[in-house]
């Protein structure tokens, strides 16, 4: 099977502040494949370099050493990301623009032909239900709202990856349960979906398979199935095994 | 060229619905409307004075809209974090630079017209005399001036912590290149070696922006200045403002965003 998202022997360090500056490695050696139809969870503790990972597939910082590939490209190439949709955590628009507005600017980035673009972007506010809400700046909006933005601009160039870093944090439970339903209809239209999230259920409802990382290092990597079989508990557990959580004696 | 036009939208939308723009603007067209409107005893060089000082103003106000907008532009997108999703599309670095250059110089370009006009039609009601080609050449000349300036700021922005010492930094290296650029090669001649050298030096690299103001010409109607030199000017403009992008480039192609 053809990998769309590759990583060989990655590895980030951080330069430490202060007067003895230090080499602090953020990612170590990071091999990963994700294969084309699969949705795939990147799992990790605070800090364990999820983020970190996703910052160097899209190009915001560059790996200290190792590459990575989208679609067989390397990762410093913009064109790499010609085909791919990104949710950050948080919700990062231009917040004097109105969704249509930003839809628009995306839609030419993209280079989509105006009138596909018009008709994406009628679908797009449907699929989002922000319809009614088109015509008013994206500042006037609500965080669920917003991060609705989010999801329709990640979605703009019908991309064949979609990359979610942690799409349900802070929303409410119809929020997350629209993400869940976007990412089964993404799984169902054949859509490769790479996601990080610390809802553990959430991924074991919809991910075919796992990595889970820990201080910048792969801890495992295996079908969600096969995990949770191998260990005899469910996701939750098998994540706090391999975090090697250990639970405080009752006070 | 489709990413760079749709990045420059981007920019000139922001800063018409901003709304602190507009109050330099409507405060120098009302001191530029008082100044030009009053004839001090109907003598000639009063009212040259006072079109000087509205040239001033014109000149003062254009580089503050222009160093202002042009140093949040890059600082600003990675606060507000808007960078993240723009970058994580097939965007290079390189359009995001141009994008914010042509966007921060067309808007200076859309203030000064404005500005011009204004003074234009203030003036030429007041003394029933229309020199339309001097004002145009002056706007030109300032215009391409603005597009050196503007290269120049988006350049501090990368290299300085905070918009507001870019502001303050650009402003005050910018004025001085105005008031004593052209005054560098005297000051040399008067100092010993190295001294000289270093002011020598300093004379040859910094971009003369002096020499793209004509405001002395126009408000003593001095007449055209030939448009080969402008031609000329224009060349020298472009090969700076080409140099300040590309260090800009430099400079933020590899930073790290997080």
């Amino acid at each position: 099977m053809d990998a769309i998202l590759q990583t060989e022997d990655l590895c980030v360090e951080y330069r430490t502040r202060g007067l003895k500056a230090e080499f602090k490695p953020a990612l170590q050696e990071l091999n990963l494949s994700v294969h084309a139809g699969e949705v795939f969870g990147f799992l990790g503790p605070n800090g364990a370099g999820k983020t970190t990972t996703i910052n160097v597939l899209l190009g915001f910082i560059p790996p200290t050493r190792g590459t990575a590939y989208l679609f067989g490209i390397d990762v410093r190439q913009p064109i790499a990301r010609q085909r791919i949709g990104y949710l950050p955590e948080m919700t990062y628009y231009y917040k004097f623009l109105t969704v249509e507005e930003l839809l628009r600017f995306y839609a030419k980035i993209f280079k989509l032909p105006s009138a596909d673009a018009e008709r994406r972007i009628d679908y797009l506010l449907k699929l989002v239900e922000l319809e009614p809400a088109r015509k008013r700046l994206i500042k006037t909006y609500s965080k669920g709202m917003q991060q609705r933005v989010g999801i329709a601009q990640a979605l703009i160039n019908n991309p064949d990856l979609l990359v979610l870093d942690e799409p349900t944090s802070g929303l409410d439970p119809l929020g997350r349960m629209k993400v869940r339903e976007i990412i089964q209809r993404l799984k169902n239209d054949g859509k490769t979906v790479f996601f990080s999230s610390h809802e553990l259920g959430e991924v074991e409802t919809v991910c075919d398979r796992v990595a889970i990382i820990n201080q910048g290092e792969l801890k495992t990597l295996g079908r969600v199935d096969e995990l949770v079989a191998r260990h005899g508990a469910n996701l939750e557990k098998v994540f706090l095994d391999i975090v090697g959580y250990q639970s405080q004696p009752a006070l | 060229m489709n990413t760079v036009w749709a990045l420059t939208g981007i920019v000139i939308k922001e800063l018409y619905r901003r709304k602190d723009f507009y109050v330099l603007f409507v405060l120098t067209a009302l001191i530029t409307l008082a100044a030009g409107s009053v004839e001090f005893f109907k003598d000639p060089n009063i009212v040259r004075y006072v079109k000087d000082l509205c040239m001033l103003l014109i000149w003062v106000s254009a580089l503050l809209i222009t160093i202002a907008t042009a140093a949040r532009q890059i600082p600003a997108e990675r606060e507000s974090r808007t960078i993240f999703p723009l970058l994580a599309k097939p965007v290079t670095r390189g359009q995001v630079i141009l994008g914010k250059f042509f966007g921060c110089w067309l808007a200076s370009g859309t203030a000064l017209a404005v500005f011009y006009l204004f003074f234009a039609v203030i003036t030429g009601s007041r003394e029933q005399h229309w020199p339309v080609l001097d004002y145009l050449q002056a706007y030109l000349l300032q215009w391409i001036m603005l597009g050196i300036v503007t290269a120049m700021t988006l350049l501090g922005s990368i290299v300085f912590a905070a918009p507001s010492s870019t502001v303050t930094i650009l402003f005050i290296v910018v004025a001085g290149i105005l008031f004593l650029g052209r005054h560098l090669n005297t000051v040399a001649l008067h100092n010993p070696e190295p001294l000289r050298g270093i002011i020598y030096t300093v004379y040859f690299i910094i971009p003369h922006v002096e020499l793209f103001d004509v405001r002395e010409r126009v408000v003593n109607d001095w007449g055209l200045v030939n448009w080969l030199d402008c031609g000329l000017a224009a060349l020298y403009a472009a090969a700076y403002t080409a140099l300040f992008l590309l260090l800009t480039w430099l400079a933020f192609r590899r930073k790290s965003l997080n």
